[in-house]
């Protein structure tokens, strides 16, 4: 092992177990991810049987949620909507980290005429409100899921070139950089060998903040009926499904899936501060 | 003021792009509208022909682009297809709602914020610094229509505080006369205390949950720059000059905080702007917003670029206003 790998070793064991708080996030990380792979297999009743006799009910023993208005078990269907709902949020971050990252340290590395015109595309993109622009895109594009992930790639990527270009325009003229044009390397070549990977972690702090926001973006597009449609079992629906009971008491249709959704986005926030300690401990706040 | 007009002149570029932008977005909208629009069936194909003409649908892109610029710029922006209204009109009648509503948010997220900010930055480790940690943590992780939702069930169904959520007023009581469109403004003019304070409890749920939504950036923001600021040289300095403890708070340390704050307090309300749309389904409330949710799923595609077009410029606004502030707390920024 050499002595940076048992530095940064150092560091993470610090970080996790030096703060409570970071080993809940990366616990609950574990616990959503393996609840998003193993839930179809292992919940107690099919998310999508309606039952009009058992409609409506409160949470029990055997239906540890509730039942919708429909008669279906409210568990079960979020604990299944989790693979739909990580999918798109984790779908939307790496399209946009990929695009937005590759294409804002081609305009920060090389300048030009390119970095004017996307420059002026990202302003434009950030005049927005961001949530509008993607329910405005969903519209454009048609109402489905897979549009829904590219809205929200879309909406992200300003951070991303923003963030790549700001990188890049602070590196393309440090000394590795001319030690390795002098040692013969092309433009090419510096960018993805040396520029690059030299940009790996504030993007990983970047896109872990993301996915956060990715998830409450999605629930809150198909809880204005946008993207996911029924009878799929999906956080943002349910939630809006459950609306309709509130007034009247019947808490439980709303509240579990919003609980759902709320822990996600407090885990995925927690675990980019984690991640930030761990990968550059002078943005710590 | 040329260096306010200079920046202002800067936003133009933005702005067109943001009407490129719109125009394309509402174009490649799926659907129709000709049919929608003829979607009596007493109408023939003909008929169907004849409405995409009179909309210039049938005109090639660049065309209809040119009479969409020509139309905007006379405040033309096209009638809605479901309400037969013209867009303008519509977007202004719902837009004192959306504003009262959020206004109140911001004003209430304010209050909040920059004083449990800066305690929270005084007294490190204290309770009130927990306490504005664990709501900077909360309030990003709370999709607002869950927090709308929950702040329902809690204080209309349990407590009976709050009135029933649906829309600005209790359907029997009297609209105030519109003076500003704020109800609770135009019935204290009309001498009516019972219809604001009847205003004023209506919006109270939607102005906490949009509230609670911006109180975290905005928390966490005053706290980091109150802390830098009082770690810095001048407050040092101050301090060993021996003035009083207020006076370095105050006068020193907090303006000089003020400014990564405004800042934020920029990018809150564009959030907040954006939030309020979900807000606005969740509480009935007649705003720009649901109208816009109304227009997509209608496929009516002139409120929607209307609306987009409404909320971009006021982010500009917003923007434009952010930075002459900066410019008035510290000099040494350039507009």
């Amino acid at each position: 092992m050499t002595p940076l790998m048992r530095d940064r070793l150092d560091t993470v064991r610090h970080v996790l177990f030096g703060n409570p708080l970071n080993l809940l996030a990366f616990g609950l990380f574990l616990l959503i991810l393996l609840t998003a792979l193993l839930a179809p297999a292992l919940v107690p009743h099919d998310p999508l049987r309606t039952n009009a006799q058992s409609a409506l009910q409160g949470p029990s023993a055997r239906f540890w949620f509730g039942t919708d208005q429909l008669g279906r078990d409210i568990f079960s269907r979020v604990m299944v909507a989790t693979r739909l709902d990580l999918l798109i949020a984790f779908g939307a971050v790496i399209l946009s980290g990929m695009i937005g990252s590759l294409v804002g340290a081609m305009i920060g590395f090389w300048g030009g005429f390119w970095d004017g015109v996307v420059s002026r595309l990202v302003d434009v993109l950030m005049a927005f409100p961001l949530f509008v622009l993607a329910m405005a895109l969903v519209a454009a594009l048609g109402n489905t899921v897979v549009n829904v992930v590219y809205a929200t790639a879309v909406v992200n990527l300003p951070f991303y070139i923003r963030l790549a270009r700001g990188e890049m325009r602070v590196r393309r003229s440090l000394g590795y950089v001319e030690a390795a044009r002098v040692g013969g390397s092309g433009d090419w070549r510096i960018l993805t060998r040396f520029l690059m990977p030299a940009m790996a972690a504030p993007l990983v702090i970047q896109a872990s903040v993301n996915l956060g926001w990715a998830v409450l973006n999605a629930a809150g597009l198909s809880f204005l009926g946008l993207g996911v449609r029924p009878p799929t079992p999906e956080w943002g629906i349910m939630v809006a499904e459950g609306a309709r009971y509130i007034s009247s008491g019947q808490w439980w249709v709303a509240v579990f899936p919003g609980l759902a959704l709320m822990v996600t986005v407090f885990t995925f926030n927690l675990m980019g501060d984690a991640l930030r300690d761990i990968l550059d401990p002078r943005l710590r706040t | 003021m040329s260096r306010i007009l200079i920046r202002l002149a800067s936003a133009v570029p933005t702005l067109f792009g943001v009407v490129i932008v719109t125009f394309l977005l509402t174009r490649v909208l799926p659907g129709d509208p000709a049919v929608f629009f003829a979607s009596n069936p007493s109408m023939t194909a003909e008929d169907v022909d004849a409405v995409r003409v009179s909309l210039g649908l049938d005109q090639p892109l660049l065309v209809q682009f040119r009479i969409y610029l020509v139309d905007l710029l006379h405040g033309n922006l096209g009638n809605s297809l479901s309400t037969g209204q013209t867009v303008a009109a519509e977007l202004a009648r719902r837009l004192p709602a959306s504003a009262e509503l959020t206004l109140v948010a911001f004003v209430l997220a304010i209050a909040v914020s920059l004083p449990l900010g800066a305690v929270a930055a005084l007294r490190p480790r204290s309770l009130v610094d927990h306490l504005s940690r664990v709501i900077a943590t909360l309030g990003v992780s709370m999709p607002t229509f869950v927090t709308g939702l929950l702040l329902i069930f809690l204080f209309y169904f349990l407590i009976g505080w709050a009135p029933e959520p649906i829309g600005r007023l209790d359907p029997f009581m009297f609209e105030p006369e519109r003076v500003t469109g704020f109800y609770t403004i135009d019935a204290l003019l009309e001498g009516d205390p019972a219809a604001a304070r009847a205003a004023l409890a209506q919006m109270m749920l939607p102005a906490i949950t949009t509230a609670l939504f911006a109180l975290a950036p905005l928390t966490r923001m005053t706290r980091a720059a109150m802390l830098e600021v009082l770690g810095s040289e001048f407050i040092r300095t101050a301090r060993a000059s021996g003035l009083g403890r207020r006076k370095i708070v105050v006068t020193y340390a907090f303006r000089n905080a003020m400014v990564p704050v405004v800042t934020t307090m920029g990018m809150t309300f564009s959030y907040m702007l954006g939030a309020n749309v979900l807000v606005e389904q969740v509480f009935s409330w007649p705003g720009v917003g649901a109208f816009a949710i109304d227009s997509i799923i209608n496929l009516d595609y002139a409120p929607l670029q209307g609306f987009m077009l409404m909320m971009a410029a006021i982010f500009i606004l917003v923007n434009l206003t952010v930075d002459v502030v900066i410019a008035l707390l510290d000099p040494r920024a350039a507009l």
